[in-house]
């Protein structure tokens, strides 16, 4: 049985004027340790599904199932971390990463020193008594991760976590991302839409389809590119041939859409 | 580049001095509004070319002024007023925050009571004032609530939209640790709202002292609203004129003093 199955996801948006089918179909499976992309345009209902995996979202019809048991009843076993860091600007650093343990009551003495030991591991020392505007764009978002890995969840939803960033840091963050997921065993799902950051970071791909979002394809990206680091992925020479495809398939859809 | 620096600081001192005649010049001009108001008033007065009976004269207005310092009347009566306008508009701002959380965590309440907050936010609260007094029994409980009644439903309507227009992803990200909806207000909504909430009181001080004078005004025992009624009915306006002035200090110094308390508390 895998890790994660989501089956048969459909999703109808309501409002007064209309209703909007937002997904259609989605069944897919993840399994431990993996990392997958979910890739395509905007509109194609990509933070709808991440919702819904996450149970922040009912969905119309289907089941999502995190180890055999739906996910509703999976508390604190699912971290989502967003486009933007949203820390509280009016908490310290040390009470944003710590938020997450004090609301599911898990805050030990055990607890707290792991977490802030965490924040030493992503490369941020001496900075939890500051406030979030004290810190650059990328730092805020290293604790943005921290505070998501506090309550240390299996799974790991990536909305978007670099699209707000400058393009040198955002390369940075992918590597340290990457890194820490691989080093503590977690399953993570990215949202994006860029490509190279799919196939630099990812196992495998779903590219979906908009109006409504469906899968329409699914990259395994070969053994070469999983192992190396995003960054030497990006250089890598399997890399521009992928890119090359599934930009193709990108195309196809928009035409289709025409 | 020393050179340099010397010609940047000089300039800059050049600067600094503009700033401070364009200041000078501004309070100069201020104190000669003051000073041709209040002699002229005087003037006027003396020379009979207003009636000195129903305008008084800055001179006798000091007089009264002291007099009153003197026999104590003037300080318990201000006393008097200042607890119920302090109480009022804390307890104005208070109630609405409080009805503006019932809001936010139950919408099908605030989808009930959205008419009803729309008619009493309408009406007149100081109309209210001999239904409070009856009720209430004339007297500081009757005074504080019309000083109360006056700001709390606007106080509700502001804060509660405040609280509405939070970043939901803030919000967001407190579901997916598991947060309830009362964590997630105590965590996100009233610390973000707090600007809106201290900016609320100062709207509020104003408020309450409309509240609070127009309840003394109908109680007619104590404070600085009964001496204007007071005033007003023995034809002595002399008197009326003192309790304006003496409100209109007052009431600046309150303004500035909650002003004072939000820089305070926004610049941490």
């Amino acid at each position: 049985m895998s890790f994660l199955q989501v089956q048969n996801i459909h999703h109808t948006y309501f409002t007064k004027a209309s209703a909007t089918t937002a997904l259609s179909d989605i069944s897919l499976t993840v399994e431990e340790g993996e990392f997958v992309s979910l890739l395509g345009p905007s509109g194609c209902g990509k933070t709808t599904l991440l919702s819904i995996i996450s149970s922040l979202l009912k969905p119309t019809e289907g089941t999502v199932l995190l180890e055999n048991k739906p996910v509703t009843t999976a508390k604190n076993q699912i971290g989502y971390m967003l486009q933007q860091d949203y820390l509280f600007p009016w908490k310290t650093i040390e009470e944003n990463i710590l938020i997450g343990l004090k609301l599911s009551r898990q805050l030990t003495p055990k607890t707290k020193a792991a977490t802030l030991n965490l924040l030493n591991q992503i490369g941020l020392s001496e900075v939890e008594k500051q406030l979030p505007r004290q810190l650059s764009g990328g730092m805020r978002q290293r604790v943005a991760l921290v505070r998501t890995l506090a309550t240390e969840p299996k799974l790991l939803m990536l909305d978007e976590p670099f699209s707000a960033l400058d393009y040198q840091t955002k390369l940075k963050l992918e590597d340290l991302v990457s890194k820490i997921l691989t080093d503590f065993g977690k399953t993570a799902i990215l949202v994006t839409h860029d490509i190279g950051e799919a196939i630099a970071m990812s196992d495998r791909v779903f590219l979906l389809s908009p109006s409504p979002g469906r899968i329409y394809k699914t990259f395994t990206m070969p053994e070469e590119l999983r192992k190396a680091s995003p960054f030497e992925a990006r250089n890598h020479e399997l890399f521009q041939s992928i890119f090359q495809t599934i930009w193709k398939e990108l195309e196809s859809l928009e035409s289709e859409k025409e | 580049m020393s050179l340099k620096k010397n010609k940047l600081k000089q300039l800059h001192q050049t600067y600094l001095h503009s700033l401070k005649i364009e200041m000078r010049w501004v309070r100069f001009y201020q104190a000669v509004i003051f000073i041709v108001f209040f002699s002229s008033w005087e003037l006027a007065s003396q020379k009979q070319w207003i009636d000195p009976l129903i305008f008084s004269s800055p001179s006798k207005i000091w007089q009264l002024f002291l007099d009153k310092l003197h026999d104590g009347s003037l300080l318990t009566n201000l006393g008097v007023t200042l607890t119920e306008t302090v109480f009022g508009f804390i307890l104005g701002t208070l109630l609405g925050t409080i009805l503006a959380t019932i809001l936010w965590l139950s919408p099908f309440i605030s989808k009930i009571l959205d008419p009803y907050l729309v008619v009493l936010n309408a009406m007149p609260k100081v109309a209210l004032g001999p239904i409070l007094i009856v009720a209430l029994s004339p007297g500081y409980p009757s005074i504080i609530a019309m000083g109360a009644i006056i700001s709390v439903i606007i106080t509700t309507i502001v804060v509660y939209t405040s609280f509405k227009e939070v970043d939901p992803n803030y919000l967001k990200v407190l579901q997916t640790f598991g947060a309830t909806r009362l964590q997630c207000f105590k965590e996100a909504i009233l610390p973000a709202s707090f600007p809106t909430i201290i900016s609320t009181l100062k709207v509020n001080v104003g408020l309450s002292w409309v509240g609070v004078i127009v309840g003394e005004f109908l109680v007619s025992s104590r404070g600085l609203g009964y001496m204007i009624i007071y005033g007003f009915q023995v034809f002595n306006f002399t008197l009326v004129f003192l309790s304006l002035l003496v409100i209109a200090v007052i009431a600046t110094i309150m303004y500035q003093l909650v002003e004072l308390l939000e820089k305070k508390l926004i610049k941490e």
